[in-house]
């Protein structure tokens, strides 16, 4: 059963998002929300509307009609850096790491931290003790001390670790919620476990994590309620206590239908 | 934490690699990538000084330096734009009609001296902010937007100086400045050597210690996920090649005093020069990698095997030979160096 919830209690919610690329319609008037502290995965085939609807939460491309709410606060996002102003956070499938550049410098990418004082404002030294240090902080919170050494450049790291960077990045600076896009698409079983764990460790410091993924189990193993897209649409939003996998892929593929499943759409 | 799991009874085994000599050489140049240029640099050095007494003197390496010192200069600009994962081959032109303008304003224009110099810089810096809005606004590669204005600014070169060049008793004692030497342990060093030094001191530290720095090898190393991050990757695209513009501009000032007439056509091979020094200094022609020292050392390395092989006796031939064969070996370095980093 879809749990009705006030609306106080919902980080984001979008209503009746639309987006078109030429004939495509890519989302048809899609809902969301996602609760304070919980995991939302959202499933949904290729051609569902999942990449668009991250987009639009993410900053990345705007709806054409549409409201996104922030904490009951309707937004409008320009740019994704705009969406990070916010709060919101986003791990891209590409990672958008820079394999050149060491971790720290890659978490801090964007968001420099300058020296106090005159060094910084006139020399615009930067502060490379300070990210130093905290790059360390943030990236053993996460549980992932096993990096030699936060100097080490981001290509000389396994692609788990890497993901291990970019999640840390995301869940440092997002404030409000962090949106992981197929997170351990490209990864093999131990380190997509990795992964799982980070989601984990971010839920238990209460930030609400938006996860896309195809891997059911391990959705079922870490996500609270499963928001399922298909053709443009919402059309279903469940714990992930109340239904089964198969029920859940079904609906993903149009092979059964809320209403047989006694859920609203 | 990662805990160790102890091998599974199938016996399947960790194998942890012993990394052999090459890997570990490797694994160094990858974290520390001025380690080969050093070798090169100081393996020539040694070999060169025993081939000929004459070359291990302080005079040689001064004038070695002097040299080099304009390539050496065009190449911090050079450096700077082959960072962001572009290139400028339009340096040697943008640098002599900087010059050009710079004697038309002070000698023909009967502007103050220290004026013209300025105009002069500010006509680099304009021929630089061309050379960005070509490749930022027309999203024109860099390779193509750089060789179009290459032919542009050289014609408006000829066709400011009328083809002429003004001779030393013409120029202005300003302009020869950095020419003028200063003699220290025996030998004659000049402010040109200082400045260029001082130069790469000063870029140095604001590619390391800058968030401009930084972001420029974001964007050559990987644009979208600059571009993600919320770095405005046009405008650090524009503003490299403005500053490039400047440094330009100083260095037609450097041409100047070596030279000791403004002429319009001295230094037209220092567009692929400038680019040797760049590689040969371990910059990477794709962008994100490299140290602006590497360009130094990659200059000082063509000076150096140019007055090895001169003295040792070898024809002027040799010497671009050998040159081919650095840019080369430098290239086939940092194509290796990437694959480690899969």
């Amino acid at each position: 059963m879809t749990t009705t919830t006030t609306s106080t209690d919902l980080v984001i919610e979008a209503r009746g998002l639309v987006k078109r690329y030429g004939h495509v319609v890519a989302l048809d008037h899609t809902d969301f929300e996602i609760r304070q502290g919980e995991v939302l995965a959202v499933i949904g085939d290729n051609g569902a509307g999942k990449s668009s609807l991250i987009q639009c939460l993410a900053g990345a491309v705007q709806p054409d009609e549409g409201t996104i709410l922030i904490e009951g606060e309707p937004t409008r996002f320009g740019s994704p850096v705009d969406a990070r102003r916010r709060g919101i956070e986003t791990v891209f499938q590409s990672l958008a790491v820079c394999p050149a550049l060491d971790i720290w410098n890659n978490i801090y990418l964007g968001r420099e931290l300058r020296r106090k004082g005159v060094l910084g404002s006139v020399f615009r030294m930067l502060d490379k003790k300070r990210m130093r240090e905290e790059s360390l902080e943030i990236m053993s919170q996460l549980g992932l001390q096993t990096l030699q050494n936060i100097d080490q450049s981001v290509e000389t790291l396994s692609g788990g670790q890497r993901q291990g960077v970019a999640v840390a990045r995301a869940a440092a600076f997002g404030s409000k919620v962090v949106i992981l896009d197929e997170p351990t698409a490209a990864l093999g079983v131990k380190e997509s476990g990795q992964v799982v764990k980070l989601i984990k460790d971010i839920k238990a410091r209460g930030i609400p994590v938006i996860l896309i993924s195809h891997n059911m189990p391990q959705i079922w193993e870490v996500a609270d309620r499963v928001h399922v897209q298909r053709l443009g649409r919402r059309v279903a939003l469940v714990e992930t206590g109340q239904i089964e996998m198969s029920d859940a892929v079904a609906l993903m593929v149009g092979a059964k239908r809320p209403a047989e499943l006694g859920i609203e759409g | 934490m990662v805990t160790k799991t102890a091998p599974a009874t199938t016996g399947l085994v960790e194998i942890e690699s012993k990394l052999g000599p090459i890997q570990w050489i490797e694994r160094k140049m990858l974290s520390r990538p001025l380690i080969g240029p050093i070798a090169v640099l100081i393996l020539a050095v040694i070999v060169f000084s025993i081939v000929s007494p004459n070359f291990g003197t302080l005079n040689n390496f001064s004038l070695i330096l002097q040299q080099v010192q304009v390539v050496a200069m065009l190449g911090i600009a050079q450096t700077l734009i082959i960072l962001t994962a572009g290139i400028d081959l339009s340096v040697a032109a943008v640098m002599l009609l900087s010059q050009v303008a710079m004697g038309k304003f002070a000698v023909a224009m009967g502007i103050p001296v220290g004026l013209a110099l300025i105009l002069g810089l500010l006509v680099g810096v304009a021929c630089g902010l061309v050379n960005g809005l070509v490749v930022t606004m027309l999203n024109i590669p860099p390779f193509i937007a750089t060789l179009g204005t290459l032919s542009i600014f050289y014609a408006l070169n000829i066709f400011i100086s009328a083809g002429e060049s003004v001779p030393y008793a013409d120029v202005p004692p300003l302009f020869n400045f950095l020419g003028t030497g200063f003699r220290v342990f025996e030998t004659t060093f000049t402010y040109g050597q200082v400045l260029t030094i001082l130069m790469f001191l000063l870029f140095a530290y604001i590619l390391r210690s800058t968030a401009w720095g930084t972001r420029i090898y974001a964007v050559g190393d990987n644009l979208e996920a600059a571009r993600l991050a919320g770095i405005r990757v046009n405008r650090v695209i524009l503003s490299v090649y403005v500053v490039a513009g400047l440094i330009i501009g100083v260095t037609s000032w450097l041409l100047i005093g070596r030279i000791g007439s403004i002429s319009p056509t001295a230094g037209v091979s220092y567009n692929l020069a400038s680019i040797t020094a760049v590689v040969i200094g371990g910059t990477s022609l794709f962008g994100g990698r490299g140290r602006i020292m590497g360009t130094l050392l990659g200059a000082l390395i063509v000076g150096v095997f140019s007055s090895g092989l001169s003295l040792a006796g070898f024809d002027n031939l040799w010497q671009e030979f050998t040159i081919g064969i650095l840019i080369i070996g430098a290239v086939a370095v940092d194509q290796r160096l990437r694959k480690i980093g899969r």
